[in-house]
């Protein structure tokens, strides 16, 4: 179970039948009754009421996932099974409405999950809106047990698309670096895990350094820096296999890898005599090309999502500040001019925005500004908060935390999750201290 | 992976090598460490030097410090191989910043001891960023301590 991978999980979902439920009402007729938007989230969530799934007795536990879920966005908030005074016991009728408006709930998710003859298990629900009493979307689908995590996670998408207009995030998963031991000898090992939490394993021993993972467009490979084979090069790594590969043959440090879009080609720094320039390779036919030619220290590239432009960290200013240029290189322009340095530009799947990591007075923050450079707005601060990762929608990011180091010990290190208000930040539970999280594009379907 | 374990190994044997050179003897005093070797290294040279803030050029002290490592390594320099100076930084900055500059901190010293008619060929660089510091702590104290380049004899 732990070992199901990406590949069969893709197969199994390739035989997912998606079938949309058909409302009483025409969705179009409601649209737009029961909205909110990532962006002008008030301090009130809306109240949902997600009842368990009848049927199989995994139904319930689908029900809990998708409650986890919503109540994450900071835009959903469950409401307490306890106060339900209607019991569903068939989700294919309409609800009693009454009974959910005496609740306060805005909006309901009834469902079922059957077992079906062929092994198999068929889950379905129905997003109601209960002030309008409509039906907003309902659907099926047909997949293994095993799979019922990710049904859940596609249901929680369904119903945060459908409320707020904006793609979800749930089915995606987190590749970060689980750190354990002193400060001084830290162990990093790669591991990944559900956006949840869920599914935990390890992809590397700990036997070496590894750090900054990043996530492919197509979901099986990583790319990352690890001291391997005693020196930091860049490294790709298959995370169903745990197949792993040395990008390149150079005779320096490289580091600081990021896929291109389309997934073709890594952008990555190379150190020659001490000096770190950026380069890109493409990843068939391992061809590179220099993409800055400076002085100074020339790191963090990230790809506009268009694959056109690329943000990245330089100090050729005297401090660490973003620049962005072509993609196929050049001088840049400066585009953080605030107060402090600026560094670790990561461009959001969005185009929007870019979020960086900001050095200010005594403390570290994570900000996101237009590709413009205005609009600058910081979101999280702490004695250092490091390495912003964008959840596929753009809405939502994930970073780390490292609490002061005291007594000679080494101080906490904790992923974290904000959206882009900032309002909404929470801590992201990993069994071990944990950093340099990257968050994966949606899962296909 | 069975090579890898045998390197960690013989390293091992090194370090312990290392140590046991370094200890003082029995009496307690400061007993000399065989000339030569990684301890002396680091008894009559200083197998380290120190940065400022955000910065790779060398410090007064710092060129003093290399200076001693040149004339050492005049002198029983022939006994190794490598010359490993690896650069470091303190938790001020991020990841992938501080491995730059710990890279660029290295080639500081690299560029020096070379310029002072040490093989460039034995000369060789690591950057470790802020992931290897000799103080764990978050004051000006530690830091000041974890920004630095240290040559390691192999």
């Amino acid at each position: 179970m732990m070992r199901t991978n990406t590949g069969r999980l893709v197969l199994a979902l390739c035989a997912v039948l998606a079938t949309v439920l058909v409302a009483p009402l025409s969705w179009a007729q409601t649209r737009g009754l029961l909205q909110v938007t990532v962006e002008g989230a008030s301090a009130n969530p809306i109240p949902i009421a997600i009842t368990d799934f009848v049927g199989d007795p995994i139904g319930g536990q689908i029900s809990q996932v998708i409650a986890a879920d919503l109540e994450r966005s900071g835009l959903f908030r469950p409401i307490d099974k306890g106060a339900f005074i209607e019991r569903i016991t068939d989700p294919g009728r309409s609800p009693r409405f009454q009974d959910w408006r005496a609740i306060n709930a805005d909006a309901l998710v009834v469902g079922s999950a059957t077992q079906q003859a062929d092994g198999r298990v068929r889950v379905e629900f129905r997003l109601w809106d209960v002030a309008a009493g409509a039906q907003m979307t309902g659907r099926a689908y047909f997949t293994q047990s095993a799979n019922w995590r990710r049904i859940a996670h596609i249901i929680a998408d369904e119903i945060f698309k459908r409320v707020t207009g904006e793609d979800g995030f749930f089915d995606t998963r987190v590749v970060y670096v689980a750190e354990s031991g002193p400060g001084n000898a830290r162990v990093k090992r790669l591991a990944i895990m559900d956006q949840d939490g869920a599914n935990h394993r390890f992809l590397t021993d700990g036997r070496s350094l590894a750090l900054t993972p990043r996530f492919s467009p197509t979901l099986q490979e990583v790319v990352y820096m690890s001291y391997a084979q005693g020196a930091p090069r860049v490294y790709l790594l298959n995370v169903d296999t745990q197949r792993q590969e040395l990008l390149g043959n150079f005779p320096n440090m490289t580091f600081a890898p990021r896929f291109s879009p389309d997934g073709n080609r890594v952008v990555m720094s190379l150190a020659s005599d001490g000096n770190s320039d950026i380069y890109a390779m493409d990843v068939r036919s391992r061809s590179i090309s220099r993409l800055t030619n400076h002085p100074a220290i020339d790191t963090s590239p990230s790809y506009s999502p268009d694959g056109g432009r690329i943000a990245f960290t330089s100090d050729r200013g005297g401090s660490q500040q973003i620049y962005v240029m072509g993609a196929g290189g050049g001088d840049g322009q400066r585009i953080s001019f605030g107060n402090g340095r600026y560094s670790t530009p990561v461009w959001s799947p969005r185009g929007d925005y870019i979020a960086f990591t900001k050095q200010e007075g005594g403390s570290f923050s994570i900000g996101i500004m237009r590709p413009d450079g205005s609009g600058e707005r910081i979101l999280a601060s702490s004695y250092l908060d490091e390495g912003p990762t964008w959840a596929p929608n753009g809405r939502y990011l994930m970073f780390f935390r490292q609490a002061p180091n005291a007594g000679g010990r080494a101080g906490a290190v904790r992923l974290y999750m904000v959206d882009i208000t900032g309002r909404n930040l929470r801590p992201v539970p990993t069994p071990t201290d944990a950093s340099d999280p990257a968050w994966s594009p949606l899962i296909p379907q | 992976m069975k090579l890898s374990i045998k390197v960690l190994g013989a390293v091992a044997v090194l370090l312990l090598a290392a140590a046991c050179s370094s200890t003082p003897g029995p009496e307690g005093a400061t007993a000399s460490v065989a000339p030569g070797t990684p301890g002396h290294f680091q008894q009559v040279a200083g197998d380290r030097v120190f940065f400022e803030t955000d910065q790779s050029t060398l410090t007064p002290d710092g060129r003093a410090t290399l200076d001693k490592q040149v004339a050492w390594l005049k002198q029983y320099g022939d006994r190794y191989q490598t010359f490993m100076i690896e650069g470091h930084a303190d938790e001020r900055g991020t990841r992938e910043y501080n491995l730059a500059l710990g890279e660029r901190r290295a080639n500081t010293v690299r560029t020096y001891l070379a310029s002072q008619g040490i093989s460039a060929a034995k000369l060789k660089t690591i950057s470790y960023g802020k992931e290897r510091p000799e103080v764990v702590g978050s004051d000006e104290g530690a830091w000041s301590r974890n920004r630095r380049a240290v040559t390691v004899l192999q």
